[in-house]
């Protein structure tokens, strides 16, 4: 029995070591301390007035899924690297709440190591959006881009249908949810199906495009737009996709088109990967061949049609 | 000497002004579509997208009717094609066309109450009717509901695919259209078919 002990004991060690040579393998910061708390949808400490435990719920907004955290772009921070080192006494001081919290451009920006992304240029953009405009400058990075789970999609070269869900999801984690919608509007989020009636195979459309394609304006500087457009800029003219010149090849397939592709003979070969889009895929050969065939038969009717006419007038 | 048989009955001849009314509301909104320029717009996309649809299961529908009355009535016996000989009747009838008819000969295989179409139309419009309209159909209603395409078929899109196949049966179509005019010019005088298919009655040569 006790040998039995011993070697359990001996198996959480040696688990508990390879799991942090693992998450040190993979970049990933120890905030089990914090997460002890912050990761769970309930919490408990040792009231010292009544010296019992409490259990409490946590406050969704102070939530973080620990899942996410380990696999965003920023898993090698310690909460500590961003929020103030008083957090690690608890109870939190209350005077917390106040703390100014770090912008995206308080790393990104300036940086040469992101130069390539333009962060300069995203902000700019951004300051031209919608949101920021209309929220008396409250609007933050962080209403959209969840910190402490934000992955990279686009550059990571993930499926579209991916990429759009990604995308779609952060705008939804507000026009979709009152709560956080409230944080900057008195207003409750209309119903997206409903505004969107007019949009034919609204599915199909919410699924392959992002919301960002119709409701910003495409900047070739960056590689996503920011400057989300008031609603009755955006776009609705289809034939904006739908074409040879489709938008999308500039936002959502821009990425793609600039990364690669070899001639296929397809216009948008790229689109083709992974959809296809009435109007924009077209192919060449396929188009050259068929105008060519069309014109010999016309042609050929035409030469009939001469010959047979001039020949009844003959006889 | 010339005559006239009554080969078209109402049936066929309302059929056929539905179908040729689908049939160019398809082609146009089809090319519309697929050839889409914000500049030079044959029809708006959303009307193209919509009148599409609408013909396209107007035709599937009249298919329908065509396929279930085709089965019961005896205008089946027109599309029963005779393999023996065959090559040598068509050759026959493409010789006509391409030599006889500017000579003035009388047409190999006349037009007949129990044969009303010569071997050449016969298996054109047996190839249209029973080869290439169900391909249109079958690609064709996929699309107007996308979700139930593969995703993936060896490699290829799924969506892809399907629409390569729709639009290059679709062209198909279109030069049966205009050979199928033509040919029409070719009755007991030019518009001698034009007008049977209108009064149901036809002029022989």
């Amino acid at each position: 029995m006790v040998i039995k002990r011993l070697i359990l004991k001996i198996g959480i060690v040696i688990c508990f070591i390879a799991l942090n040579v693992l998450l040190k393998a993979q970049d990933v910061a120890d905030n089990s301390q914090c997460l002890k708390c912050h990761g769970q949808v309930f919490y408990e400490y040792h009231n010292e007035w009544t010296d019992q435990v409490d259990r409490k719920p946590l406050n969704p907004f102070h939530h973080i899924d620990s899942v996410k955290l380990h696999t965003s772009v920023h898993k090698m921070f310690a909460c500590i690297d961003c929020h103030s080192m008083e957090y690690e006494t608890f109870p939190h001081s209350g005077e917390l709440r106040l703390e100014e919290k770090y912008k995206c451009m308080d790393c990104h920006g300036g940086d040469e190591t992101f130069a390539k992304f333009n962060f300069e240029g995203i902000e700019e953009s951004f300051m031209e959006s919608v949101h920021y405009k209309a929220s008396d400058e409250r609007f933050n990075c962080w209403m959209c881009h969840n910190p402490h789970g934000y992955e990279l999609a686009l550059r990571e070269d993930k499926p579209i249908v991916e990429v759009v869900s990604i995308s779609n999801n952060m705008c939804l984690s507000c026009h979709d949810n009152k709560f956080k919608y409230g944080l900057t509007s008195d207003e409750e989020p209309k119903n997206m199906a409903e505004v969107h009636a007019w949009l034919p195979k609204q599915g199909r459309h919410f699924d392959k495009v992002r919301c960002i394609d119709c409701h910003t304006k495409v900047q070739a500087d960056i590689l996503v737009a920011h400057n989300i457009l008031p609603k009755e800029e955006a776009l609705k003219n289809c034939v904006e996709c739908h074409s040879a010149n489709s938008v999308l090849m500039e936002s959502l397939y821009a990425h793609r088109a600039r990364e690669n592709r070899a001639e296929s003979g397809f216009v948008n070969a790229v689109i083709l990967n992974e959809g296809y889009i009435i109007g924009a895929n077209r192919n060449r050969t396929l188009n050259y061949v068929s105008i060519g065939l069309f014109g010999l038969i016309v042609l050929g009717l035409l030469v009939h049609l001469t010959l047979r006419l001039t020949l009844i007038k003959k006889k | 000497m010339s005559g006239k048989l009554y080969l078209y009955p109402i049936w066929v001849r309302i059929w056929h002004a539905l179908n040729a009314v689908f049939f160019l509301v398809l082609l146009i909104s089809g090319l519309s579509m697929q050839y889409s320029n914000p500049d030079v717009p044959l029809l708006p996309f959303n009307l193209a997208v919509t009148s599409h649809n609408i013909a396209g299961v107007g035709l599937i529908v009249l298919y329908l009717c065509f396929l279930f009355i085709f089965s019961f009535s005896s205008n089946r016996k027109h599309y029963k094609i005779e393999f023996k000989g065959l090559l040598q009747r068509l050759i026959i009838q493409m010789k006509f066309y391409t030599f006889g008819v500017f000579k003035g000969e009388k047409p190999p295989f006349p037009t007949l109450e129990e044969a009303k179409f010569n071997p050449l139309q016969q298996v054109t419009y047996v190839v249209v009717l029973f080869i290439l309209l169900p391909v249109l159909i079958i690609t064709g209603l996929p699309l107007m509901f996308p979700e139930v395409i593969i995703d993936n078929f060896f490699g290829i899109g799924g969506t892809l695919l399907t629409a390569l196949v729709h639009a290059s049966a679709g062209f198909l179509a279109s030069i049966f259209l205009i050979i199928h005019l033509y040919f029409a010019t070719m009755g007991a005088s030019f518009f001698s078919n034009y007008k049977s298919i209108v009064n149901g009655y036809h002029e022989t040569h």
